[in-house]
C-alpha cells in the first residue's frame, strides 16, 4: 500500500510543534440559564410581530432594490438603447437577448447610428443581479422596484421591448421621429436635450 | 352515588350520545388546537400566523381539512396493501378510545338525565388509557414497515422505541398516583383529589415525569426526533397523503388532548375548579366544571406550544439515555419513598416518624448527587502530562497532544 507515498515516520514528527489552541470548555449552562429561554418566546408574544399582510399591504422597498428592469427615454422620446448589446454579454445568466438595427430618416428611433431592433428580457432567468445594468453604456437599462413578476405562463415571463420601455413623460415624442436640430448623438449623451423640439413631431 | 353507579344507571341511547359527544368534542378540539398552535407559535417568533380564512384564520384547519381529503391517495407499490390502510385507522381509533375515560364534567343534566359527561367508569380506567395509547404504537410501527420505504419504517422504529421507552417511565410515574388515591379508577382519582390536596403538589416529581413523559410520548418536539426533517424527511407517515395523511394528523393531536386531559385529570384535580374557586361550580350547575377542565386542558396544551417555541431538538441517543437512565430510575426511587410513606402512614405512625424517614431521604439522595458530582469532576481532571491516548484526537482541555502520525 506504501508504493507511492511514503508516510511520515513517527520521529520526523514533532507533536509539540503542532499548534493548537486550548479551548476552554463551556460545559452545560447552569439551569437559571436553560430557563431563560422559556422567557425569550413568552415575552416575544407580547410583541409587536414583523409580518407585513403583503398582497394587502404593500410594503417599500429599499430604494436600490433590483426590480424589473427599465429601458430609458432621452427627453424628447428618444430610446437611450443603442443595441450594443453589452447587457446581453455581462449577463451571467444568459436572459437578455438584443439584436441591433440601424436607424434610417424615416426610422430613428434613438439618437446616432444604431437602436435596439429587438429586446427582451427573460425573467425566468434573470438573478436580478445588476451586471447589465453596470454594463449599459448609455444608461438606457436601469432597474426598477417592481417585483411583482409572478406568472401562469412561461411566455408571459419573456418581457418584450414595449414591456421594459419607461412610459412617456412630459415633453416627450412618441419615437420614431428625427432627431432634435443642431443635436448629435454626443450631446444627447451629454444631456443638451432638455425637451422635444416642435420640428420633430411634423415629420414623425 | 359513585360516578361508577351514577354512569351505572344511563339508558343505551344517553351512552350513544356520549359517545358521539366524545367524538366531536375531541374532533372540534383538534381543529382548534391546529389553529391555535399555529397562532401561539406565530406569535412566539413574531408572525401572524394564519388569519386569512375566517375571522382571524379559525376556519384555516378545517381549510386544510378539507384540502387533504381532495388530494390524490397514493398507495406505493412497494406498499403492503391492507396493513398500509389499517395503521392509520389503528393509530387514529385508538387516541379517541383513550378519551372513554376521562372525567370531563361533574353532576350535569343531560336531556333530562343526572349523568356525568364520562362515557365509562372503569375500575381500572388509568390502566386502560395506558393499555389503548399502547395498541396505538401498533399504527406507527404498521405504518412505517407497510410503506414499504426506508425512511418510514426508521420513522417507525424510532417513534415506536420513544413511545414504549416513555410509556414506561409515564406508567411508573402513575403509581405514585394509585398508592396515593388508592384506586385506579379516573373518577375515583379526582374525587380524592378533591377531598384532599391536586396530586401535582403532594406527588410533585410524579408531576415532573409525568409531563415530561407526555411530551416524549406523544413524539413532540422536544423530542419529535421521529420526524426529524433532516432525518428522516416526515417520520413514519412520509408515504401517506390525502385523508390517510389526515388521520396521522388527527391522531397526533387528539393524543396530545388525551394526554394533557390524564394529566389534568391524574394530577390537576381534574375538572374541579382551582382551590378557592370552587363557588364557581354552583354557578351553572355541573356544567361549568366542563370549563374547567378545558382550561386545564389548554394550560397543558399551552406547554406543549412553548415547550416546541423554545427548545431545539434532542439527539436520538441522549433523549433515549434520559428516559432509561434519569426517568425510569428517579421514578422508581420515588415510587418506593411514597409507598413507604403511604405504609407509614396506614399503619398510624406518628408523624416524627414520617418526618425523620422523609428526611433521611432527602438526606441519602442529597450526599448520593454530590458523590456523582465528584467522581463527574475527577473524570474531567486533566490527564497527567504525556500520559497521551494511542489513538488521534483532536485537541482537548485535558489532553493536550494530538497524535498525527501515519504508520504502517
Amino acid at each position: 500500500m506504501t508504493d507511492f507515498i511514503e508516510p511520515h515516520k513517527k520521529s520526523e514528527i514533532d507533536i509539540n510543534a503542532v499548534s493548537f489552541d486550548e479551548v476552554k470548555q463551556p460545559g452545560p449552562a447552569s439551569f437559571i440559564n436553560q430557563a431563560k429561554g422559556f422567557w425569550v418566546t413568552f415575552s416575544t408574544m407580547f410583541k409587536k410581530n414583523q409580518t407585513v399582510q403583503y398582497p394587502d399591504v404593500k410594503a417599500p422597498t429599499a430604494p436600490r432594490f433590483h426590480g424589473r428592469h427599465q429601458l430609458n427615454r432621452h427627453p424628447d422620446g428618444l430610446e437611450k438603447c443603442i443595441g450594443c448589446e453589452l447587457c446581453a454579454w455581462a449577463c451571467p445568466a444568459d436572459a437578455i437577448f438584443v439584436e441591433g438595427g440601424n436607424n434610417t430618416p424615416g426610422n430613428q428611433l434613438s439618437p446616432g447610428e444604431r437602436h435596439g431592433a429587438v429586446y427582451q428580457i427573460n425573467y425566468l432567468r434573470c438573478i436580478f443581479c445588476g451586471l447589465c445594468v453596470e454594463a449599459c453604456p448609455t444608461r438606457a437599462l436601469t432597474m426598477t422596484n417592481e417585483y411583482e413578476l409572478a406568472d401562469d405562463k412561461r411566455e408571459k415571463l419573456i418581457f418584450e421591448k414595449e414591456d421594459l420601455l419607461a412610459p412617456l413623460r412630459q415633453g416627450m415624442l412618441a419615437p420614431p421621429h428625427p432627431m432634435y436640430p443642431g443635436m448629435t448623438d454626443t450631446n444627447y449623451y451629454n444631456g443638451d436635450v432638455k425637451e422635444s423640439h416642435p420640428s420633430q413631431n411634423g415629420q414623425g | 352515588m359513585t360516578t361508577a353507579e351514577l354512569l351505572g344507571a344511563d339508558p343505551g341511547w344517553l351512552i350513544a350520545v356520549k359517545g358521539l359527544l366524545v367524538f366531536i368534542i375531541c374532533v372540534i378540539c383538534t381543529l382548534m388546537a391546529v389553529w391555535t398552535e399555529r397562532r401561539v407559535l406565530a406569535k412566539m417568533q413574531l408572525r401572524t400566523g394564519p388569519n386569512r380564512v375566517g375571522k382571524f384564520g379559525l376556519l384555516q384547519s378545517l381549510a386544510d381539512g378539507v384540502k387533504l381529503a381532495l388530494k390524490e391517495d397514493i398507495i406505493p407499490a412497494a406498499a403492503d396493501k391492507i396493513v398500509f390502510i389499517i395503521a392509520p385507522i389503528i393509530a387514529t381509533s385508538m387516541c379517541f378510545m383513550a378519551f372513554a375515560v376521562i372525567p370531563m364534567t361533574g353532576v350535569v343534566n343531560l336531556f333530562g338525565h343526572k349523568t356525568a359527561l364520562q362515557l365509562t367508569d372503569l375500575p381500572v380506567g388509568v390502566l386502560y388509557i395506558l393499555a389503548v395509547t399502547s395498541i396505538g404504537v401498533y399504527g406507527v410501527v404498521l405504518a412505517g414497515w407497510s410503506s414499504g420505504s426506508t425512511y418510514p419504517l426508521l420513522g417507525g422504529l424510532r417513534s415506536s422505541a420513544q413511545v414504549i421507552s416513555y410509556e414506561v417511565a409515564m406508567g411508573l410515574s402513575l403509581v405514585a398516583v394509585f398508592i396515593y388515591a388508592g384506586s385506579m379508577s379516573t373518577s375515583d382519582i379526582v374525587a380524592s383529589q378533591h377531598q384532599h390536596i391536586w396530586n401535582a403538589v403532594v406527588l410533585f416529581p410524579s408531576f415532573v415525569i409525568y409531563v415530561i413523559s407526555m411530551v416524549g410520548e406523544t413524539n413532540r418536539a422536544p423530542f419529535d426526533l421521529a420526524e426529524a426533517e433532516g432525518e428522516l424527511v416526515g417520520g413514519f407517515h412520509t408515504e401517506y397523503s390525502s385523508l390517510k395523511f389526515a388521520l396521522f394528523f388527527l391522531a397526533e393531536y387528539v393524543n396530545i388532548i388525551a394526554v394533557s386531559a390524564l394529566a389534568t385529570t391524574l394530577f390537576l384535580g381534574g375538572y374541579h375548579a382551582l382551590p378557592g374557586l370552587g363557588f364557581t361550580e354552583s354557578w351553572l350547575g355541573g356544567w361549568f366544571t366542563l370549563i374547567w377542565f378545558f382550561i386545564k386542558v389548554i394550560a397543558f396544551f399551552f406547554i406543549f406550544m412553548w415547550l416546541r417555541a423554545t427548545l431545539p431538538r434532542l439527539r436520538y441517543d441522549q433523549f433515549m439515555k434520559f428516559g432509561w437512565k434519569v426517568l425510569i430510575p428517579s421514578s422508581l426511587l420515588w415510587i418506593l419513598i411514597v409507598a413507604t410513606l403511604r405504609v407509614l402512614q396506614q399503619q398510624g405512625a406518628p408523624r416524627t416518624t414520617i418526618l425523620a424517614f422523609a428526611g433521611l431521604v432527602v438526606v441519602i439522595v442529597m450526599s448520593i448527587s454530590s458523590l456523582m458530582d465528584r467522581t463527574k469532576q475527577k473524570a474531567r481532571a486533566p490527564l497527567p502530562d504525556g500520559d497521551t491516548p494511542n489513538f488521534p484526537i483532536p485537541s482537548l482541555p485535558h489532553a493536550k497532544s494530538v497524535n498525527v502520525s501515519g504508520g504502517k
